[in-house]
C-alpha cells in the first residue's frame, strides 16, 4: 500500500491502471477530462500495457468498449452528463449483451442552461439498462470501487456492466490522501478477465440477434436475476476488500450512526460529508439522528433501507436530481420499500443541490428540524425566492 | 466452371431470412468467401440483421457481432484493438453495413474509425435506401428516384460516400457489383493485406426497394455497370484505376444508354424523357471528370 | 447463483426455416442444355446450388431454394427454367 495526495479523477485512473484492461476508449467531457488524461499518460510511459482509442464521440466510445468486451478484452471508459445521454443507446447494448464493461461517470448536471456542476439527473438515466449503478463518495472509495467494479462486472452470475460515479469537482478535482493498492496486492484481488470470448473461430456465435416475442422476455429476466444476484456479490467483494486492504463501506449502503437513530436523511454521493457533521452536531446535542448513504442505486437495497427504517421516527430522501412530474428516483424506491414492509412513517422528499448548488451543514441541520418536526411531501430545497 | 476457381465452403448458410433474389447476400456470400472462416462480422441495424435469422440460430458462419445503428466501425475499432492486445494474429474484422447505417446515421463513427487507421474492411452495401423499414430514402438515394419518403422521386443528390473516404486518405477504396465477383474476390482479398482502414462500396440490387423482379438481379446490377452509373474502381494510396469492365467505358460510345438500366426498375418509372436526359448527362459528366483524372488534366 | 446466459446465436443450415416453402417458381435443370458452366452457382444468393461432381450434376436444394430466378436468367445456356410452384 503506498499512500498518495490524488483527485478523484486521478484516483479512478489509478484504479484502472492496477485493473490492467486491455482497451480504454473515451471522448473528453468536462469534468471527466483528467481521468483519460492521466490513463492515457500512463499508457505512453509504458506504466499501462492498453490500448487508448481516441473515439470522436461518447456514443463510440461506449461501441468501440461494447466491440472490445464481446471479444474478452477488459475495458474502461468514462464520462459525464452530455457525453452519458450521447451514448445513452449504447449503454443499454453494453448490458443487454452481458459485457463487463465499467465506466466512471462523473455525475454533471444536463442543460440547457449549461452546468459543469454536479448533479445526479445524468447516471440516474441508467437507472433502468441493465447496469449495476454504484456511487463513491471519496476519491479512496473511488480508487477502491473502481477496482471492485471490474469484480463485480465479471462475477460470472452478474456479467453485467457496472458505472461507478462520483460528484464533479467536489470529488472528481478535490486532492485528498488515497492509498493505492501495490502491484502484488492489486494482483492478489483482481484477476485477469476469464470468460470466452465471442470470437471462437472453430465455434463461432452471434452477439445480438433478432429475437421474436418467444425470446425476448427470458432475455430481460435473466439480467434481472443478474441484478439480484448482485446485491450479494457487492456485499461480499466489499467484505473482502475490507479484510484485505482495511477499508470497507457497508456494501450496498454505508450507514453513519443509524443504529439507534429516530431520525434518517438517506442520501447519495459526496453531499454525505456536510451530512455527517450535520449529525454530529446533533448528536451532541442528545438528538438521535443517523445518515444513510446509498452506494448501490442499482440494484437498489430494498432491504438495507427497511432494515435501517425499522426504528426510525422520521426521514427524509435527497434527490440531488431533477424531478418533474412525479417523485424522485430515490424518494420513490424508499418509500416502496417502506410501503412494502408496513412501516408508516413520515418522509420527507427534498429536491436540492442541482446544478452544483451546495448543500451545506446549515442545510442539513435545517432539513433534520422539519424531519423531527413530521414534515412530510416533496420540497425544492433552498429555492430563491420560495416555492 | 466458375464454382472451381471460387472458394466452395459456404459461410452465408443456406435457409436465411433475405428476400428472393437479394443483392446484398449474394454480395456477403463472396466477401466471406474471399475471406474465409477467421472473419468477424460487425453489422448494424439493416437488412443484414434480419437475415441473419431469429435467436438462436444464426445463418452466418462467422463470428457476428450485431451493433446499433450508428455504431459498427466504433465497434469495430474495439474488436481490432482488443484482439491486437489479446495476442491474435490472423483475422479479418468486417463491417457489414447499409446505405445509412454508412452515410447517414453511422458517417461519424466511420470517419473516426479511418481517421484512426483502425484496420478494418468496412463494407457499404447500397441498396440506395432504407430497405429493411420499407423503402424511405438515404442519403445514397439516387437523383429522382421513387421512394416512400420521396413519392415524386428524390430531390437530392447521391453523396459520392467512396470519394468522401478518399479524402481520409485511407489505403485502399474500392467499389464491387454482384454481377461481378471476380472483381468482388480480387479486391476483398486485395483490401485484407492492406493494413488500415479498406472502404469497400458495393452496389446492390433491390427487388422489392427498386421494384423489379427478383430474377434480374444480377442483370440490373451487371447493366448499372456497363451504362456508366456504377463505376468499378479502386484506389490503391490514392491512386486511381477503372477496373473490371469499366476499365473500357471511358469512351462514351462503349456505354450504354443509362435509359436500358433505368427501364428495368419501378423506381424510375415516372421518370420523363427529360428526366433521363438529365440523369444521363450526370453520368456523363461524371465519366468526363474520370477522364480528366485519367489524362491528367484535373492536376 | 446461477451462471449466467450469454445470448450467443449459432451458425445452421435453415436459420430462417424451410425457405423453399417461400417459392411461387422453380428452377428446373434441362441436363441436355447444362454444361456444368457454374454460373447458377456462381450468382445464387441463397448458397443453394450444388454441382455434384460425381455425378456431373447441378442440384439444386428445393428446400431452401426461394425461386428466385436469377439463375435462370443468368444461364448462358438457357439451361435453367422457371417452372411454376403448384399450390400445396
Amino acid at each position: 500500500m503506498k499512500r498518495m495526495v490524488l483527485s478523484g479523477n486521478y484516483a479512478a485512473a489509478y484504479a484502472v491502471k492496477a485493473a490492467k484492461p486491455h482497451v480504454v476508449s473515451a471522448y473528453p467531457i468536462t469534468p471527466q477530462t483528467t481521468v483519460i488524461e492521466k490513463i492515457s499518460e500512463f499508457v505512453e510511459k509504458g506504466e499501462l500495457d492498453a490500448k487508448v482509442i481516441r473515439v470522436e464521440s461518447e456514443h463510440s466510445a461506449m461501441a468501440s468498449v461494447i466491440g472490445a468486451a464481446a471479444v474478452g478484452a477488459r475495458v474502461y471508459t468514462a464520462t459525464s452528463s452530455q457525453g452519458l445521454l450521447y451514448m445513452y443507446e449504447m449503454c443499454w447494448w453494453a448490458a443487454g449483451a452481458r459485457l463487463p464493461i465499467v465506466m466512471g461517470v462523473v455525475t454533471r448536471a444536463i442543460a440547457p442552461p449549461w452546468s459543469i456542476w454536479t448533479d445526479h439527473s445524468d447516471i440516474l438515466t441508467l437507472r433502468d439498462s441493465g447496469w449495476i449503478i454504484m456511487f463513491a463518495a471519496s476519491a479512496q472509495e473511488v480508487y477502491d470501487m473502481t477496482l471492485q467494479a471490474y469484480r463485480i462486472a465479471e462475477e460470472q452470475c452478474v456479467s453485467l456492466p457496472v458505472a461507478v460515479a462520483w460528484d464533479a469537482f467536489v470529488v472528481s478535482h478535490t486532492y485528498e490522501p488515497v492509498d493505492i493498492l501495490d502491484d502484488e496486492e492489486a494482483k492478489d484481488f483482481i484477476r485477469p478477465r476469464e470468460e470466452k470470448s465471442l470470437i471462437d473461430f472453430e465455434d463461432p456465435g452471434s452477439l445480438g440477434n433478432l429475437t421474436y416475442p418467444d425470446t425476448y422476455q427470458e432475455m430481460r429476466y435473466d439480467i434481472s436475476r443478474a441484478m439480484d444476484n448482485a446485491l450479494s456479490i457487492i456485499r461480499d467483494i466489499d467484505e473482502e476488500f475490507g479484510k484485505k486492504f482495511g477499508r470497507k463501506y457497508g456494501g450496498l449502503v454505508e450507514k453513519y450512526l443509524c443504529g439507534d437513530a429516530d431520525y434518517i436523511i438517506f442520501l447519495v454521493g459526496a453531499a454525505g460529508g456536510d451530512a455527517r457533521v450535520a449529525t454530529n452536531i446533533l448528536r451532541r446535542q442528545g438528538v438521535k439522528v443517523g445518515i444513510c448513504r446509498i452506494r448501490s442505486i442499482k440494484p437498489f437495497p430494498y432491504k438495507e433501507i427497511i432494515d435501517v427504517c425499522s426504528r426510525a421516527k422520521a426521514i427524509a430522501v435527497l434527490d440531488r436530481s431533477s424531478v418533474f412530474g412525479g417523485k424522485g428516483p430515490l424518494a420513490v424506491n424508499i418509500r416502496a420499500a417502506l410501503h412494502e414492509s408496513g412501516i408508516n412513517i413520515p418522509v420527507l422528499e427534498v429536491v436540492g443541490g442541482l446544478g452544483g448548488r451546495d448543500i451545506s451543514v446549515e442545510d442539513f441541520l435545517e432539513i433534520f428540524r422539519l424531519v423531527i418536526k413530521g414534515k412530510k411531501g416533496l420540497i425544492w430545497w433552498g429555492l430563491k425566492g420560495g416555492e | 466452371m466458375a464454382h472451381k476457381f471460387f472458394p466452395k465452403e459456404e459461410f452465408l448458410l443456406k435457409g436465411h431470412a433475405a428476400c428472393p433474389g437479394c443483392g446484398a447476400a449474394l454480395v456477403l456470400r463472396h466477401v466471406l468467401k474471399a475471406l474465409g472462416a477467421r472473419t468477424i462480422l460487425v453489422i448494424p441495424a439493416s437488412c443484414s440483421s434480419v437475415i441473419a435469422g431469429p435467436f438462436p440460430k444464426s445463418s452466418y458462419s462467422v463470428p457476428v457481432l450485431h451493433i446499433a445503428f450508428a455504431a459498427s466501425a466504433a465497434a469495430a475499432s474495439g474488436i481490432v484493438e482488443a484482439l491486437d492486445k489479446l495476442g491474435e494474429k490472423t483475422f479479418n474484422v468486417v463491417v457489414w453495413a447499409g446505405d445509412g447505417g454508412t452515410a447517414d446515421i453511422g458517417i461519424q463513427a466511420l470517419s473516426g474509425a479511418a481517421e484512426r487507421g483502425h484496420d478494418i474492411i468496412y463494407i457499404c452495401y447500397d441498396n440506395e435506401a432504407y430497405m429493411n423499414t420499407g423503402i424511405q430514402k438515404s442519403g445514397l438515394t439516387p437523383y429522382k428516384a421513387w421512394t416512400t419518403t420521396t413519392p415524386r422521386g428524390n430531390p437530392s443528390f447521391k453523396k459520392d460516400m467512396p470519394g468522401i473516404m478518399v479524402s481520409h486518405r485511407i489505403p485502399y477504396v474500392a467499389t464491387i457489383s454482384p454481377a461481378y465477383p471476380n472483381d468482388i474476390v480480387s479486391k476483398i482479398r486485395k483490401a485484407a493485406k492492406i493494413r488500415g482502414l479498406k472502404y469497400i462500396h458495393a452496389h446492390i440490387p433491390c427487388p422489392p426497394g427498386w421494384r423489379f423482379d427478383s430474377s434480374l438481379t444480377v442483370r440490373i446490377a451487371r447493366l448499372a455497370v456497363l451504362s456508366g452509373v456504377w463505376i468499378l474502381y479502386e484506389y490503391e494510396n490514392g491512386v486511381f484505376r477503372l477496373t473490371g469492365p469499366s476499365r473500357k467505358l471511358v469512351d462514351k460510345s462503349k456505354r450504354k444508354p443509362i435509359g436500358e438500366y433505368l427501364k428495368l426498375q419501378g423506381r424510375f418509372r415516372h421518370l420523363s424523357e427529360r428526366d433521363v436526359e438529365e440523369l444521363q448527362k450526370l453520368v456523363d459528366e461524371r465519366w468526363e471528370a474520370i477522364r480528366k483524372d485519367i489524362m491528367g488534366e484535373n492536376a | 447463483m446461477s451462471k449466467v446466459k450469454v445470448p450467443v446465436a449459432r451458425p445452421v443450415i435453415g436459420a430462417a426455416g424451410k425457405t423453399g416453402i417461400w417459392r411461387v417458381s422453380r428452377p428446373v435443370v434441362d441436363y441436355s442444355r447444362c454444361t456444368l458452366c457454374g454460373i447458377c452457382w456462381l450468382y445464387c444468393p441463397d448458397s443453394v446450388v450444388e454441382i455434384s461432381e460425381d455425378k456431373k450434376r447441378v442440384v439444386i436444394d428445393y428446400d431452401y431454394c426461394k425461386g428466385c430466378g436469377i439463375c435462370s436468367v443468368e444461364c448462358p445456356f438457357n439451361a435453367i427454367k422457371m417452372v411454376r410452384e403448384e399450390v400445396r
